[in-house]
């Protein structure tokens, strides 16, 4: 946050000029606008980052102003949004063809499938600059390859060959930098460019995107719901909500001392840095010992040949006590879910034993697992693919204890009961998951899970699919559930901050090993391995505090169905 | 290229295998059915008695314990031997590959027009997605596809060969003829007409409505979002984006229907009386030619297989992934 250009102090022509843009949904939608009314601009040198909770219409802007807009169900209903003074949307589609990854490109989220699978990386690139430049076949190729040493990617050349599921998440959206950035363009819109990233690699993406940014003094549209991001880069902040644009201003302005109070709801539900709720004291005997669980994964292969192994656990070691939270925390790939699968009997894993109350479940038959299977019970991370769409929410949540021999009558009784317990109306009972919001069918995950009376709960990243505000609501619906039933819980996240707040215990791993565990307060205040300092770091927005007077902001109320 | 001639011979051992299976299989199969040669010749020569019959299974072997026929039988196919049809006193392998080459001339040329016209049109009717176009090519591909191909065949003959005179109805050639090079390339062309284009409209009708889904599908991935954002003209991101994506799935079905070239054709040859493979095993059927039906059976096998094995190593020249995930 360098020298911070003033919102009413803009130079005569800025790049972008949006003026009352509105974007029409289609009939029967939730509603008629997904943007309404928004104005802003977008100077050159600037990064503007636009925040707001799912379908408040950010990425809907960026579309529009892409002219990506899926037509002809979504339109732009009105307004204007002027590219040094020319109106994109009355252009015709060859000129908005001209424009549209020449002078304005775009990232997108998902680096897994932003990318053709079919072709090379290279290709894929050079077709950019093919549509937009009169480059020969041969200098075409010499700056693929300038351009993919210029996002920091090893072996340009050889990488430029490599088709996209050779590469990481993280040189994905490297490749995918490299591509908008081909042809120079004069704005850069992000979408989210580092959401489906780690934290480590989620640094490097935003170091990358900031010193090309200055580089080349492009004008960035940074869309983003992480405020930490927002602090750690934005010159100036636009906050939308539902399809309108709630406040625009200079970052210290907006982070620090917000106006709206929708800003300020927002802000009072990121997770504050590091804080720890009072731990947990330690009672009795483990309820889980896991020792020296061992796991390898066996990529490919078949008949005649063996896969490639990939270690995804190795020697790990962990105690879990009646009433605690252990987090386990880590990149993707680290082996966590790994390690939850195997507890929850999901996964066999290769050695070790896994003592639940002094039985080694790995030791049991089918059969014999089968009393356990009740007293583990796992919340999934993607509460849109973890819920049978074709049965009713009752079933869903009676199901379970129906196949332990419990009476429909009761079981269904039940379910009501647990509904009302995570919050929902009794009368969810009777509906299917389609009619829920994210965060509301999370809390019927947690129903599910509960029905069972379970004494551990392994849960696997359930909030990050959510929004922050969700996010909070449903860790603090855990939260409860745990106070008030005693339960034991091993919850799975990559967000450190997270994990602050709700564990008692964290086990940071890497590579299929643990590398550190320790009391929350021990491993965040006074981390002892290397790696652990380094996620820690890699958390973005450190510097920034949330002003005083909002950390105890209620979470702002979820959105009905 | 190494890796893919590993996967070949891989594939080869494998297929070997399922072969010696299915000659098997198929065996036990024919011999479960009720009736034997024997019995069906001796029906036809009016002398059915005890002693007659007993004295043809002798000469065929089939008096030998069934294990014993199986024994001497997977024997002589090993060797290449398919064995020997008493009922037209000639070796079974001289009676398909006269037969052989009729079914495939006809066979072949269908599946490539239904093939190549198929994904054409689905291509053509996702691009125009919604508009009257897709609609027409859509109802066509319906009907093509909820038609019996017999009934197309009998009204198509009916109205191109009976009423109106302009191809031949039935048969492979014009009989007593005597024509000879092009003209006899003509005269089978001619005679191809109608069987071709009443097996392809029927195919056609599938890959149409397979390519359409597939397409429309992969439209809506994220790296098409991509391919729009670069700013590419709408040609190149058809084809090089989403139909190169959307071809997999139409390969796998073509590749399943390569394998049935020999054996689905029996319906059309018998209604447009054509003297393929099909036919004959029509006749072999009802004369309880064994060792025929067995010959037919291996080479459908084959062919199955085979095509089974060209469609994976297609899908791994198109599919780079293929060949990590093996």
């Amino acid at each position: 946050m360098a020298s911070l250009p003033q919102d009413s102090a803009t130079p005569a022509v800025p790049l972008l000029d949006v003026r009352g843009l509105s974007v029409a949904l289609p009939d029967g939608a939730d509603r008629p606008f997904a943007v309404e009314g928004l104005s802003f601009t977008l100077n050159p040198d600037e990064i503007l980052c636009m925040v707001g909770e799912s379908g408040s219409g950010k990425s809907m802007t960026a579309h529009a102003m892409m002219g990506l807009l899926p037509k002809p169900h979504v339109r732009v209903a009105g307004g204007s949004l002027l590219f040094k003074g020319r109106d994109l949307v009355t252009l015709p589609e060859a000129e908005q063809r001209r424009l549209r990854g020449g002078r304005i490109a775009m990232i997108f989220q998902e680096p897994m499938t932003a990318l053709n699978p079919l072709m090379r990386v290279g290709d894929q690139i050079e077709e950019s600059l093919r549509a937009h430049t009169a480059l020969r076949g041969a200098e075409r190729r010499r700056r693929v390859v300038e351009m993919l040493d210029s996002v920091g990617l090893p072996n340009p050349a050889e990488l430029s060959r490599a088709y996209p599921f050779r590469l990481s998440g993280g040189q994905r959206q490297r490749v995918m930098i490299a591509m908008a950035l081909a042809c120079e363009p004069d704005i850069l819109i992000a979408d989210e460019p580092t959401t489906a990233l780690d934290v480590t690699t989620q640094k490097q993406i935003l170091d990358l995107i900031r010193s090309i940014q200055a580089r080349r003094r492009m004008g960035l549209m940074f869309i983003t719901h992480d405020f930490g991001v927002v602090a750690e880069i934005a010159d100036r902040v636009a906050v939308m909500r539902q399809g309108r644009l709630v406040e625009i201003g200079a970052a210290d302005e907006v982070l620090n001392r917000p106006r709206h109070p929708y800003t300020r709801a927002l802000i009072g539900a990121v997770p504050h840095g590091i804080s720890h709720r009072p731990e947990e004291p330690r009672r009795g005997e483990p309820l889980l010992v896991a020792e020296k669980v061992c796991k390898t994964f066996h990529v490919g292969g078949g008949l005649f040949r063996a896969g490639k192994p990939v270690v995804a656990g190795e020697d790990i070691s962990l105690t879990i006590h009646p009433g605690e939270t252990v987090g386990l925390v880590g990149e993707s790939g680290s082996g966590k879910s790994t390690l939850g699968r195997s507890i929850v009997g999901l996964i066999r894993p290769d050695g070790g034993r896994i003592l639940f109350q002094g039985t080694d479940l790995l030791s049991l038959s089918r059969r014999g697992f089968r009393p356990y299977r009740r007293a583990v019970q796992m919340v999934f991370q993607d509460p849109y693919a973890s819920l049978n769409p074709r049965h009713t929410v009752g079933d869903i949540i009676a199901q379970g204890p129906v196949a332990f021999g419990e009476s429909t009558a009761r079981a269904r009784e039940r379910a009501r009961e647990l509904l009302r317990l995570v919050g929902l109306d009794a009368s969810a009972a009777a509906r299917y998951p389609h009619e829920f919001s994210g965060g509301q069918r999370q809390r019927i995950s947690i129903a599910r899970a509960l029905a069972m009376e379970p004494k551990l709960l392994v849960a696997d990243e359930p909030v990050s699919a959510l929004d922050v505000s969700v996010q909070r609501q449903v860790l603090d619906l855990l939260e409860d559930i745990r106070k008030r039933l005693g339960l034991a819980m091993l919850f799975i996240t990559h967000d450190l901050r997270i994990a602050a707040q709700i564990c008692d215990t964290i086990a940071v791993m890497r590579r299929g090993r643990i590398v550190e565990m320790g009391s929350a307060r021990q491993v965040f205040s006074d981390p002892r391995d290397g790696y652990t300092r380094s996620l820690l770091d890699a958390i973005p927005g450190k510097a920034w505090q949330i002003p005083a007077e909002l950390r105890q902001t209620q979470a702002v109320a979820e959105a009905a169905p | 290229m190494l890796g893919l001639a590993q996967l070949f011979a891989g594939r080869l051992v494998k297929a070997a295998a399922i072969l010696i299976t299915i000659v098997v299989l198929n065996f036990l199969l024919v011999h479960a059915a009720p009736g034997d040669p024997a019995m069906v010749m001796a029906g036809e020569a009016g002398a059915a008695d005890e002693q007659f019959v007993a004295q043809l299974r002798a000469q065929f072997g089939l008096d030998r314990p069934l294990t014993e026929q199986l024994a001497t039988y997977v024997g002589k196919v090993v060797q290449g031997d398919l064995g020997y049809s008493y009922r037209q006193q000639r070796p079974v392998w001289d009676i398909l590959w006269e037969r052989l080459p009729a079914t495939l001339l006809l066979t072949l040329t269908a599946f490539l027009l239904s093939l190549a016209l198929g994904v054409l049109l689905g291509a053509f009717a996702a691009v125009q997605v919604g508009r009257w176009s897709d609609s027409a090519i859509t109802v066509l591909a319906l009907l093509a596809y909820a038609t019996p191909i017999y009934w197309t065949g009998l009204m198509l003959s009916l109205l191109f060969a009976v009423e109106l005179g302009w191809l031949p109805a039935f048969g492979y050639e014009t009989i007593g003829a005597g024509y000879t090079g092009l003209d006899h390339a003509l005269d089978v062309a001619r005679h191809m007409v109608l069987p071709v284009v009443t097996l392809a409209l029927f195919y056609m009708a599938a890959y149409a409505r397979l390519t359409r889904a597939s397409m429309l599908e992969v439209r809506g991935q994220d790296f098409v979002k991509t391919a729009r954002a670069k700013g590419l003209g709408p040609l190149r991101i058809e084809t090089r984006h989403v139909l190169r994506n959307a071809i997999l799935p139409v390969i796998t079905v073509a590749g399943i229907q390569a394998g049935q070239l020999v054996g689905g054709s029996i319906l059309i040859e018998t209604v447009f009386a054509w003297p393929g493979i099909g036919r004959l095993a029509f006749e072999a059927v009802l004369q309880r030619d064994y060792q025929v039906l067995l010959g037919i059976f291996l080479v459908t096998s084959v062919m199955v297989i085979l095509f089974n094995i060209l469609t994976d190593l297609l899908y791994g020249l198109i599919d780079p992934r293929i060949q990590v995930a093996r």
